[in-house]
């Protein structure tokens, strides 16, 4: 599903390079867990996935299905399939949330030369999708996070991502800012959508996340490399003991 | 001898005197209104602003108004479909007022009729020695429509003042009386097929307790010369919501003076500016917080596009018995071309020690973290451009209440889109 391969990755206006030769291979239907200390380049590495600009890469390869997707803008990433939740979803004034459901399926149904959606369709999937996550369909109506608590616009992430259907997603810090009554209704939502064809990048701080999306493999990530890979145990691992012995055997 | 060094007058300048000298027979009005007629035009002899004027600093006039186009008597227009489902329309065409349909519970009267027998003369003044629009139409003036809306009408359905223009020069009026708690929605039309020279003023005495929603919609076409001016008065517990809405002309000034005169009378204006282009386009607006407890709120966002030019200047003035007045004022303007400018001027003259008022300008770009979400969404960067650019004006028209209202502004700003996304 996913490969990157020696990827060295700059801040494109200041040149200081966060990613420093990272290698991860993501195989079809795995969730894996990428764990770090702050400043280790995780949440610069969704970005980068998704392909957002004020990020270069410098040197190394990132193969999405077997194809480079370094040439692909951010718009043909997510129409081949990759998916971001951002760890702060963006508020956007004047867009109502449904419209832009709305615009941002049938942008991918006509990438891929699928028909649009029809609007009773359209309004089936999103009830169903917001019933799951106990979304009120009055607050769709609303401009796209706008006035959103953290943990609607979390909710907001996930059914985006549960309608859109994408091969690939890239879940950063989605534990982030969520009590536990939220993160189980989150969690949920994310693990109805694993398949066998569908793999997941979750990126998180705390160990608390990977109890409720219980990942096939963890990869810890310190300064711009994963310097240790191993199963779920290694997340039980740093939550007992920290960071520091893995830091100081990878020195 | 006089020796002042006068400056040579422009062409536009010796076409407006010479053309009043060739309108001047046929034009309606008895002595009074000639009388008028004849002070503004010494008033337009006086030559046309430059940026040393400070009301015109940003909108040079002599210079701008580089021609005039002569009247033209060949040329005749045709109303056009009414912005709002269920509106009275009444049209001006190239200048005449066509005919009267009954309105219950509004007196309609066509100007010509009141220029005749001159009851409009005492209106036909300016405002100051820089006003050049209120004299331009009070020399030319041929007709428009008078509306008296009785006290406590609540009109049914939208009435609308349609001049249109189809080349020369149009010039016409629109007073209206609205009488105590009556409730109304007029919307003002003001479009075309020419390149016209227009002049089009508006004098609203809003009487107590009364609520109007006034619509400004301007959509010359790319060659025309578009002068608007928008007075309005306001009695006590008066509320006026005024949202104006140029998307056309070559050289537009629409003017906007409003008197929070009652105590709480409340006064929202609402902006939208979509320019694009050469265009040069200005939208000067005075209130005068003249009472205690008035509120006003103005909010303006402009698109620039192509080498278009923008103005809005915004004066707020509070006089010392306006105690208690609270007024905010915001001016936003996103800008999508590196020719393209736009000037924002606030500026407030507090009198009054107990107030709360406030005014804010920006000028941005689209934001590329909002480019970004959207993107990652699937959405490709010109769409996704688009729907930020559209969201951000439609922000301030989704702030009306009617709803019929909202959703024909949307297709305007669709439309405009369409054709210049």
């Amino acid at each position: 599903m996913l490969e990157i391969r020696n990827l060295h990755a700059r801040i494109a206006e200041t040149g200081t390079e966060i990613i420093r030769g990272l290698d991860l291979t993501v195989r079809d239907g795995e969730v894996a867990a990428i764990m770090g200390p702050n400043g280790s380049g995780k949440s610069t590495l969704s970005y980068i996935l998704a392909g957002r600009d004020d990020y270069e890469v410098t040197e190394g390869e990132i193969l999405f299905n077997g194809q480079s997707i370094l040439g692909m803008d951010p718009a043909e990433r997510a129409a081949s399939g990759i998916f971001l939740a951002f760890q702060y979803p963006l508020e956007i004034p004047g867009v109502a949330t449904m419209e832009f459901l709305k615009v941002a399926l049938n942008a991918q149904r006509k990438a891929r030369g699928e028909p649009e959606l029809k609007i009773p369709d359209l309004l089936r999937k999103v009830k169903e999708a917001a019933g799951r996550l106990n979304m009120d369909m009055a607050m769709l109506k609303r401009p796209l996070n706008v006035g959103f608590s953290g943990g609607e616009k979390k909710r907001a992430e996930i059914l985006q991502m549960s309608l859109l259907e994408p091969k690939l997603c890239v879940l950063d810090e989605t534990d982030s800012g969520l009590d536990i009554d939220a993160l189980k209704v989150v969690a949920d939502g994310v693990n109805a959508l694993r398949a066998p064809d569908r793999s997941m990048v979750v990126i998180t701080h705390y160990q608390r996340l990977l109890d409720y999306i219980v990942p096939d493999t963890v990869h810890v990530l310190y300064k711009g490399r994963v310097i240790k890979s191993g199963d779920k145990s290694l997340a039980l691992d740093l939550e007992q003991n920290g960071y520091a012995d893995i830091i100081g055997e990878a020195a | 001898m006089n020796m002042h060094a006068k400056p040579q007058r422009t062409h536009a300048e010796t076409a407006l005197i010479d053309g009043f000298v060739e309108r001047f027979s046929d034009l309606p009005g008895n002595e009074a209104v000639i009388r008028r007629r004849d002070d503004a035009v010494e008033r337009l002899k006086a030559g046309l602003p430059t940026r040393r004027v400070e009301a015109w600093h940003y909108t040079d006039l002599r210079r701008l108004l580089a021609t005039v186009p002569a009247y033209d008597p060949t040329a005749s227009a045709r109303p056009l479909p009414a912005l709002l489902q269920g509106s009275t329309v009444l049209p001006v065409l190239n200048g005449v007022a066509a005919h009267a349909p009954r309105i219950e519970g509004v007196s309609v009267v066509g100007l010509e009729q009141k220029l005749a027998d001159g009851s409009i003369a005492p209106a036909m003044t300016s405002r100051d020695a820089a006003d050049v629009i209120a004299p331009l139409n009070a020399a030319f003036v041929t007709d428009g429509w008078f509306l008296d809306i009785a006290d406590g009408a609540a009109v049914d359905g939208p009435i609308e003042l349609q001049n249109v223009q189809a080349g020369g020069q149009v010039h016409v009026r629109f007073p209206v009386r609205v009488g105590a708690g009556a409730r109304a929605t007029i919307v003002e039309r003001q479009s075309g097929s020419g390149d016209a020279l227009v002049s089009s003023v508006s004098h609203m005495t809003v009487g107590e307790g009364a609520d109007i929603t006034w619509v400004i919609l301007q959509e010359q076409p790319v060659g025309a010369t578009h002068f608007g001016q928008f007075n309005a008065v306001l009695a006590k517990d008066a509320k006026l919501t005024l949202f104006v809405m140029n998307t056309g002309g070559k050289l537009v000034r629409q003017e906007i003076k409003v008197d929070a005169k009652g105590e709480g009378a409340v006064f929202n204006l609402r902006g939208v500016n979509l320019l694009n282009g050469d265009s040069h386009t200005d939208v000067t607006m005075v209130l005068d917080h003249s009472a205690p407890n008035t509120t006003s709120s103005e909010i303006i966002r402009n698109v620039v596009t192509g080498r278009a030019r923008g103005v809005f200047q915004g004066q707020i003035r509070v006089d010392r018995l306006a105690q208690k007045t609270d007024a905010k004022m915001a001016c936003n303007t996103l800008l999508l071309s590196d020719e393209g400018e736009f000037s924002a001027k606030p500026e407030l003259e507090i009198f009054a020690d107990d107030v709360a008022c406030g005014h804010g300008a920006t000028v941005t770009e689209i934001d590329r973290s909002h480019l970004f979400y959207l993107m990652a969404r699937g959405v490709p960067e010109k769409q996704a451009r688009g729907l930020l650019v559209r969201a951000f004006v439609a922000e301030v028209i989704e702030g009306l209440e009617d709803e019929a209202l909202v959703a024909a502004l949307e297709a305007k700003l669709e439309a405009w889109f369409a054709r210049n996304g």
